[in-house]
C-alpha cells in the first residue's frame, strides 16, 4: 500500500473537515463581533460575554445544567459499567437477550419517544417533575452509552489477570477494584465524559422530563433561538465548545500517558527474569 | 472456583441493578404510552381519562379502551403525510450521509497510522459539541441575510439585491441532518475499513484487477457491516428528529417528531401524542431489532 495519501483521499479529508468545522468556527468568530448583526463585522469585542454574564436567567439555567450533568453522568457511569460487566462476563442469565436489547435500543431511540414515555411514567408514579426527574431521564439513556463504551474496553483485556487474582484468594470485590477497574478505567472515564456531554446537550428529553424551576441551558438556548439569533447565544456556545474541547484534549493526553506507562510496565515485567 | 453466598449476591447485584433500572425507566414507560394512547382526551391534569388501574381492573375496563386516537391518525392526512415525509427525509439523508461519509472514512483508514488517531479525534470532537449549537450555527449561515448570501454576493454568484432561499426549506433540514449525523456514519465505516486486510487488495492488484474494480469487489463488500451499522445509527433517530426540522425547516417540512412535539406541548393532547409515538415505534421496531442484533453480534466477535 502506498504510504502517501492519493489526491482523492486528501481532497475528501480536506472537504470533510472543512464542512465539519467551518460552521462552528464562524459561530465562535461572531461571538466576538461588536455588531448585533450576524453579517456585519463591527470589530472585536467581548461585550456579548459581559451581557451573557449579566443575564440571570441564562446563568441559572447553566448552573442547573452543570449540576444535572455531573450527577447524572456519575450515576450513569456506575450503572453503565455494571451493565457492561453483566453483558461481557455473564454469558448466561435469565433475560439476557432482553437486557442486551434494553442496552442497545436507547442508542437509536428517537428522543421524542424516550422523553414522552418517561414523562408519562413520572405522571403515573406521581413524581413531581423537576430537577430529579431530569436526572433520572438522563441516567437512563446515558448509562447505555457508558455500557457500550466500557464493554468495548472489557472485551479487549486479558481475563487471566482476574482469574490469577481470584486463584490466589483475592475476594471478587477486591479483585474488581484492584485489577478490573484500573484496566478498564480509560473506558470508564470516556464513558463518564460521554454521559456528561450527552446530558449537557439534551434538549428534547429534558423538555419532557423537566418541570417548573428546572430549566436547563439547552431549553433556554432553544427558546431564545426561536426568537432569533443573538451574539449572546454565540458567546454561551463558544464557552461550551471551549469547555468540551479542553476536556477532550486533557482526556486524550491522559489516556495516551496511561497507555505509555502500561507499555513501560509491561516491558519492565518482560525484562525481569 | 469458590462460590460463597456473598459472591453469588455480588454477581446477582451486578446484573440486577442496571437491569431493574432499565425495566422501570425504559421498558415500563412503553406500556404506559400504549395504555394512554388508548384513552380519550380530557381537560384535566393529567389530561386524559384513565383507562385502567392495575391488572385486576383490566378486563372490566377493556370495553372502555378507545381506538379513537388511532382512527384519527389514519383519517387525518396530516399525520400520514408527516410519517411519509419523515421516512423520505430519513432515507435521503442516510444515502447522502453514506455518499459523504464513505470517502472521508476511507481516506482516514488509508492515512498513515501515525496520524490516524488525530484524524479520529478531529471527527469525534464536533460530536462532543452540542447538537443544538451545531444546528444553531447553520441558521446564521443559511438565513436570507446570513453569511452564505454575503459570500455569494461578494464572489459575484448572486446579484446584490438577491438572497439565498435555503432557510426554512427541506434543503436546510437535509443540510442540518447530514451535518449533525456525519460522525455517527463515519465512525462505524472507519472501524470496518480500518480492519480491512490489505493483502486482499494487493492480491487483487497483483492479479491485474484495476483499482476501481478491486474497490467494488473487495473493499466495499468487506465494509458492509460498517455501512449497515452506520445506516441504522443514522436512519432510526433521524425518523424521530425534532430539533433540526423545527429550527431549520419551514412550515411545509413536517416530520413526525415535530408533529408529536406540537400535539404534546402546544395542543396538550397527551393521548394523541402517545398514539403518534406508538405508531412511530411500530414503524421503527424492525430496524431497531436489526440494529440490536447487529450490535450484539459485533460485540461477540470482538471477544
Amino acid at each position: 500500500m502506498n504510504k502517501n495519501l492519493s489526491w482523492f483521499n486528501v481532497t475528501s479529508l480536506t472537504l470533510g473537515f472543512a464542512f465539519l468545522y467551518l460552521p462552528i468556527l464562524l459561530l465562535v468568530v461572531y461571538s466576538f463581533n461588536e455588531s448585533r448583526l450576524v453579517t456585519v463585522w463591527g470589530g472585536f469585542s467581548t461585550r456579548w460575554y459581559v451581557e451573557m454574564w449579566n443575564n440571570q436567567g441564562l446563568m441559572d439555567a447553566a448552573w442547573v445544567t452543570i449540576r444535572v450533568a455531573l450527577l447524572s453522568a456519575t450515576v450513569a457511569t456506575v450503572l453503565g459499567t455494571l451493565g457492561a460487566i453483566a453483558l461481557v462476563r455473564f454469558t448466561r442469565f435469565p433475560g439476557r437477550t432482553l437486557f442486551s436489547g434494553m442496552i442497545y435500543a436507547p442508542l437509536v431511540m428517537p428522543d421524542v419517544i424516550t422523553g414522552l414515555s418517561l414523562l408519562l411514567l413520572f405522571v403515573a408514579m406521581g413524581l413531581a417533575r423537576g430537577f430529579w426527574t431530569v436526572i433520572i431521564a438522563h441516567v437512563t439513556f446515558a448509562m447505555c452509552y457508558v455500557a457500550v463504551v466500557v464493554q468495548s474496553r472489557l472485551v479487549t483485556f486479558d481475563q487471566s489477570m482476574e482469574e490469577a487474582a481470584q486463584d490466589l484468594g483475592c475476594p471478587p470485590v477486591k479483585t474488581f477494584f484492584q485489577i478490573t477497574l484500573p484496566l478498564i478505567l480509560p473506558g470508564v472515564i470516556a464513558g463518564w465524559m460521554l454521559a456528561f456531554t450527552l446530558s449537557l446537550d439534551d434538549l428534547v428529553i429534558a423538555s419532557f422530563a423537566s418541570g417548573p424551576g428546572a430549566t436547563t441551558l439547552p431549553m433556554k438556548i432553544y427558546s431564545q433561538v426561536r426568537l432569533g439569533v443573538t451574539p449572546e447565544i454565540n458567546a454561551v456556545c463558544t464557552i461550551l465548545i471551549g469547555i468540551v474541547t479542553i476536556g477532550v484534549i486533557i482526556a486524550s493526553i491522559a489516556s495516551k500517558r496511561s497507555e505509555v506507562e502500561r507499555q513501560r510496565a509491561e516491558r519492565l515485567a518482560a525484562a525481569t527474569p | 472456583m469458590a462460590a460463597g453466598p456473598s459472591r453469588n449476591l455480588g454477581r446477582y447485584l451486578v446484573v440486577a441493578v442496571p437491569f431493574v433500572w432499565l425495566l422501570v425507566f425504559f421498558l415500563a414507560p412503553f406500556f404506559i404510552i400504549a395504555k394512554i394512547s388508548l384513552s380519550t382526551t380530557a381537560i384535566a391534569m393529567p389530561p386524559y381519562t384513565p383507562v385502567f388501574d392495575g391488572l385486576t381492573g383490566l378486563w372490566d375496563n377493556l370495553a372502555e379502551f378507545s381506538f379513537e386516537n388511532y382512527v384519527w391518525l389514519t383519517s387525518d392526512q396530516l399525520y400520514i403525510r408527516a410519517y411519509l415525509s419523515s421516512l423520505r427525509i430519513a432515507f435521503i439523508s442516510t444515502v447522502l450521509l453514506l455518499a459523504i461519509g464513505y470517502p472521508i472514512a476511507y481516506a482516514m483508514a488509508r492515512a498513515p497510522s501515525s496520524i490516524r488517531p488525530t484524524l479520529l479525534m478531529l471527527i469525534i470532537l464536533p460530536f462532543w459539541t452540542s447538537f443544538l449549537i451545531r444546528v444553531y450555527a447553520w441558521i446564521g449561515i443559511l438565513k436570507p441575510e446570513g453569511l452564505l448570501t454575503v459570500v455569494l454576493q461578494t464572489v459575484g454568484l448572486l446579484a446584490p439585491n438577491e438572497q439565498v432561499r435555503i432557510m426554512n426549506t427541506e434543503t436546510a433540514v437535509l443540510i442540518g441532518i447530514v451535518y449533525s449525523y456525519l460522525p455517527f456514519m463515519i465512525l462505524p465505516l472507519y472501524a470496518a475499513l480500518e480492519r480491512l486486510d490489505n493483502t486482499l487488495l494487493e492480491a487483487a492488484q497483483d492479479l491485474g484487477c484495476p483499482p476501481i474494480k478491486a474497490f467494488w469487489l473487495v473493499t466495499f463488500p468487506l465494509s458492509l457491516p460498517g455501512v449497515i451499522a452506520g445506516s441504522f445509527l443514522c436512519f432510526i433517530p433521524i425518523m424521530g428528529e425534532f430539533v433540526i426540522p423545527d429550527l431549520l425547516g419551514g412550515s411545509e417540512t413536517i416530520m413526525i417528531g415535530r408533529t408529536l412535539w406540537t400535539e404534546f406541548f402546544n395542543n396538550r393532547d397527551w393521548p394523541l401524542s402517545s398514539a403518534v409515538a406508538v405508531v412511530l415505534l411500530l414503524i421503527l421496531v424492525v430496524p431497531i431489532v436489526l440494529f440490536q442484533n447487529q450490535s450484539a453480534r459485533a460485540t461477540e466477535k470482538g471477544r
